[in-house]
């Protein structure tokens, strides 16, 4: 199990250094665009480019990069946010689409469950026809469809919620001011989310019916609600959950199109904003996150499978 | 012993046999035709209902693509300056309510304003007054109008040279119809009240105020009683004029003043033009717009057939050209195994790893200007789009390599591409085209989200997508949802009838499911 572990997590390392170089290389290669003239910032800017040699050869500058890198500096915002260190601006960014998507998996997780386990238990009959038809309809229209959707009828149409993300300023992130600002956005996120984990739910669970060892519990005179909660629920979990782990690891790299849709300053619009301006120190820091994301989700749903069931032997051919 | 029996066969005489006439075999027929696995997978998929009114939409969708840029008299490059945010209109079913209109508040003066425009011909902008009510605490009266889109913008002012405006001319005289009408006198103030100064052409209520539009002449139910107020000249040369002259303009009341069709300045003339006819003589067709016009005047209809062709082409040559790299990809890790795939699936499990925002962006940054935004974007989609059906291919190969038949075909001599191309691929051929089918929504789902951020600007190279066309309609989501709603509509049903097609598929080559569900 460790030498699994550790094998996962050095190939991981592995691949987010070639990930990175290549990204680097290439953004390299484009012409370097010309400093703002912002007042004083542009002297900051120019000295901070001497400072990672941007006028030395490109390996001298990777060494520089990567020596910044790891004390957590991603240089400064040139384009935009012209002065400010790329790592302080991207932190006050994250937490907006942190919270945007945590607060959609937490309606998105136990609506799931619920429809795919009632789904399943109702195999094949009206109801579960047509939980898997609004399933099929979810799954399929995209997001930004129902990001639409939402804001022309909720928004606009009836003027339930506000069409603006509460600030910070005014509001905590964890308050009912902030939920409600945010929830057109997390409608049309969770949209998606209760979609999939209905499928997967009512797939895993229906298959986990037909097994014998539940005919056995009901012989041994379990009610039907008692053996499908204690066995049936339990097997089908295995691999449910690492699915929803996975979610959450996801949700820190945030949904580019719901972000910019409702203008939420998260991550994604920073990225969108960073590439139409032009600004590859924003984009070099958002290109390292998502990629990170990306391996991190994949490492620790394959890991949990592990911890889950210990039936399961990592690493065995 | 073989000596012995051809003794014996020596002198068989030619009698004893007969040569066949025909070619006819005597052995019973089949009953049935014989069913290959592709047939077997057809009759299974015609079964299936929802997916092949899918495949009937995805048929009509691609079909439309086709066409309509080919039949539409407009193209993604015509735009108008005038017949902008134009509501759906479709003559034969208008009395669906598809008939371009909408309904509109308007104070006295918007309901004056709105009432004049086309009053000379009595072709009215508003073609309905809907409710009339009174605000009890000022007295102001509000109308709920039924208004016409198109004929809303009415009249507009047109600079034209010289050789244009005779041009014109003759073309009023031809066809008798009158284009150029007379210009207004000028007014002390702009009104704010409305948008297109060149429909004041009645008299004014109160000049001196900026917001008053009104008519200076109400009938007892409130109605506007319009009277000409426009702009006279004794000088009947002023501006050459030989068509058709509109009533009143014998040389004005007192017979010395004439109207002015055209102000004359450095370029040309500036007319005051009824667009609908100029519109006409400019393009030689009436706007009608099936779908409406968006905020640069660009016919929808025809625009949705550009963006789907962009799409659909955009698409089917990326999951093509995927399939044959998956293929070749994974035939290749499955079938030589060893280090050959640990190599090799350390290399796609890299590819795959970079987040595929951050491949469009860098290919669109390197290569647009090379070779154009779309290519970029294909290259893009290549990049990393044949990892999944390489995997899919890799584990079939897995399944299949150490089977007998394989083993038997090894030992009569089968080249290694023959054991690939004859023996194992055509087993997962059905996942295979089942997975690159599926590529197609995927695509076309992620090229419009590209669009529709910015990440990638079409609209320079003259083309439209879906992404492009939803964009263009955020902006007047709550004002004017029909821009947004039909390319938003187009793609929902393009991703519910892939994802029907494509599981229908999916069940259709799978033989475990064979006589299931029956």
């Amino acid at each position: 199990m460790g030498k699994y572990v550790l094998k996962r997590l050095i190939l991981m390392i592995f691949t987010f250094l070639i990930i990175t170089t290549i990204c680097f290389v290439l953004i390299k290669l484009l012409p370097l665009p010309a400093v703002k003239q912002m007042g004083r910032d542009v002297n900051l800017i120019l000295a901070r480019r001497e400072a990672l040699g941007y006028n030395k050869p490109i390996m001298v500058q990777y060494k520089l990069y990567w020596e910044h890198l790891l004390q957590g500096d991603m240089g400064l915002g040139e384009q935009m946010y012209a002065g400010k260190e790329v790592m302080d601006v991207f932190f006050t960014k994250l937490p907006y689409s942190v919270i945007v998507n945590l607060y959609s998996i937490l309606v998105a997780i136990p609506l799931g469950l619920i429809f795919g386990i009632y789904a399943a238990l109702r195999k094949n009959q009206w109801q579960d026809h047509f939980v898997s038809t609004m399933v099929m309809l979810f799954i399929s229209v995209p997001s930004y469809v129902w990001a639409f959707l939402v804001q022309y009828f909720l928004c606009f149409k009836t003027g339930w919620f506000s069409l603006t993300v509460a600030s910070r300023e005014t509001t905590e992130f964890f308050s009912w001011t902030m939920f409600t600002s945010m929830l057109p956005a997390v409608i049309s996120l969770a949209v998606y989310t209760v979609a999939g984990l209905t499928r997967f739910t009512r797939a895993e669970l229906a298959e986990v019916l037909t097994g014998d060892y539940l005919l056995l519990a009901r012989t041994k005179g379990l009610t039907k609600t008692q053996a499908v909660v204690r066995h049936a629920l339990r097997n089908a979990m295995v691999p449910i959950l690492p699915m929803i782990l996975s979610e959450f690891i996801g949700i820190l790299g945030g949904s580019l199109i719901i972000e910019s849709i409702f203008g939420i300053p998260g991550v994604g619009s920073l990225f969108v904003q960073s590439v139409n301006l032009r600004d590859y120190n924003f984009f070099m820091a958002d290109t390292v996150f998502y990629t990170l994301i990306g391996l991190l989700s994949g490492l620790v749903t394959d890991l949990s499978y592990g911890f889950i069931d210990p039936r399961i032997k990592m690493g065995a051919r | 012993m073989n000596e012995k029996i051809n003794e014996q066969y020596k002198d068989l005489s030619q009698d004893l046999f007969t040569r066949r006439k025909t070619a006819k075999l005597s052995d019973m027929k089949l009953a049935t035709k014989p069913i290959g696995s592709f047939k077997d997978a057809m009759i299974r998929f015609r079964k299936n209902k929802s997916s092949v009114a899918a495949a009937i939409i995805i048929l009509i969708l691609l079909l439309y693509a086709l066409f309509i840029p080919l039949l539409s008299p407009y193209d993604v490059s015509f735009r108008d300056g005038y017949y902008k945010m134009l509501l759906p209109k479709c003559e034969a079913l208008s009395f669906l309510g598809w008939d371009g209109c909408k309904v509109q508040n308007e104070t006295q003066a918007g309901y004056d304003y709105l009432s004049s425009i086309g009053y000379e011909e009595n072709n009215s902008a508003v073609k309905e007054v809907r409710e009339v009510y009174t605000d009890p605490n000022k007295g102001t009266i509000y109308y709920k109008l039924y208004v016409d889109s198109y004929e809303k913008v009415g009249f507009t002012y047109v600079d034209l040279t010289e050789t244009e405006y005779l041009a014109l001319q003759d073309y009023q005289n031809q066809n008798n119809i009158q284009i150029i009408y007379p210009l207004p006198a000028v007014y002390k103030n702009d009104y704010v009240a409305v948008s297109n100064a060149a429909n004041l052409w009645y008299e004014l209520a109160d000049e001196t105020k900026n917001t008053q539009g009104a008519s200076k002449w109400h009938d007892e139910e409130g109605n506007p009683i319009f009277v000409a107020n426009y702009h006279t000249s004794s000088n009947e040369h002023r501006a050459k004029y030989d068509s058709l002259r509109i009533e009143g303009d014998d040389g004005g009341a007192d017979g010395e003043t004439w109207y002015t069709y055209a102000a004359k300045n450095q370029s040309g003339y500036r007319c005051r033009v009824l667009y609908r006819e100029y519109y006409h003589y400019k393009n030689g067709f009436y706007p009608n717009h099936l779908l409406g016009t968006n905020q640069h005047g660009q016919d929808i209809f025809a625009c949705l057939g550009y963006a789907a062709r962009l799409s659909f082409l955009l698409a089917i040559s990326v999951s093509v050209i995927n399939f044959f790299i998956g293929i070749i990809y994974g035939s290749i890790e499955g079938y030589y195994g060893g280090a050959v795939d640990l190599i090799l699936e350390r290399i796609s499990d890299i590819l795959a790893s970079i987040p595929f925002i951050v491949v469009a962006t860098l290919f669109q940054m390197h290569l647009a200007k090379d070779v154009g935004p779309l290519v970029s974007l294909l290259f893009a989609f290549v990049l990393t789009g044949w990892i999944g059906i390489a995997h899919r291919v890799r584990t079939q190969f897995y399944r299949f390599k150490n089977q007998e038949y394989i083993l038997a075909a090894r030992t009569l001599g089968a080249s290694d591409k023959r054991l690939i191309f004859r023996h194992i691929l055509p087993n997962s051929l059905g996942t295979i085209i089942t997975s690159t089918v599926l590529i197609i929504p995927g695509v076309i789902f992620s090229e419009s989200m590209l669009s529709y951020l910015g990440i990638i600007s079409l609209e320079t190279s003259g083309l439209t997508s879906i992404g492009t066309m939803l964009a263009n309609g955020q902006a007047y989501l709550s004002t004017f949802p029909h821009i947004i709603a039909v390319p938003a509509v187009f793609i929902s049903l393009l991703e519910i009838s892939f994802n029907l097609f494509g599981n229908g598929l999916r069940d259709a080559f799978n033989p475990s499911l064979r006589g299931a569900d029956e």
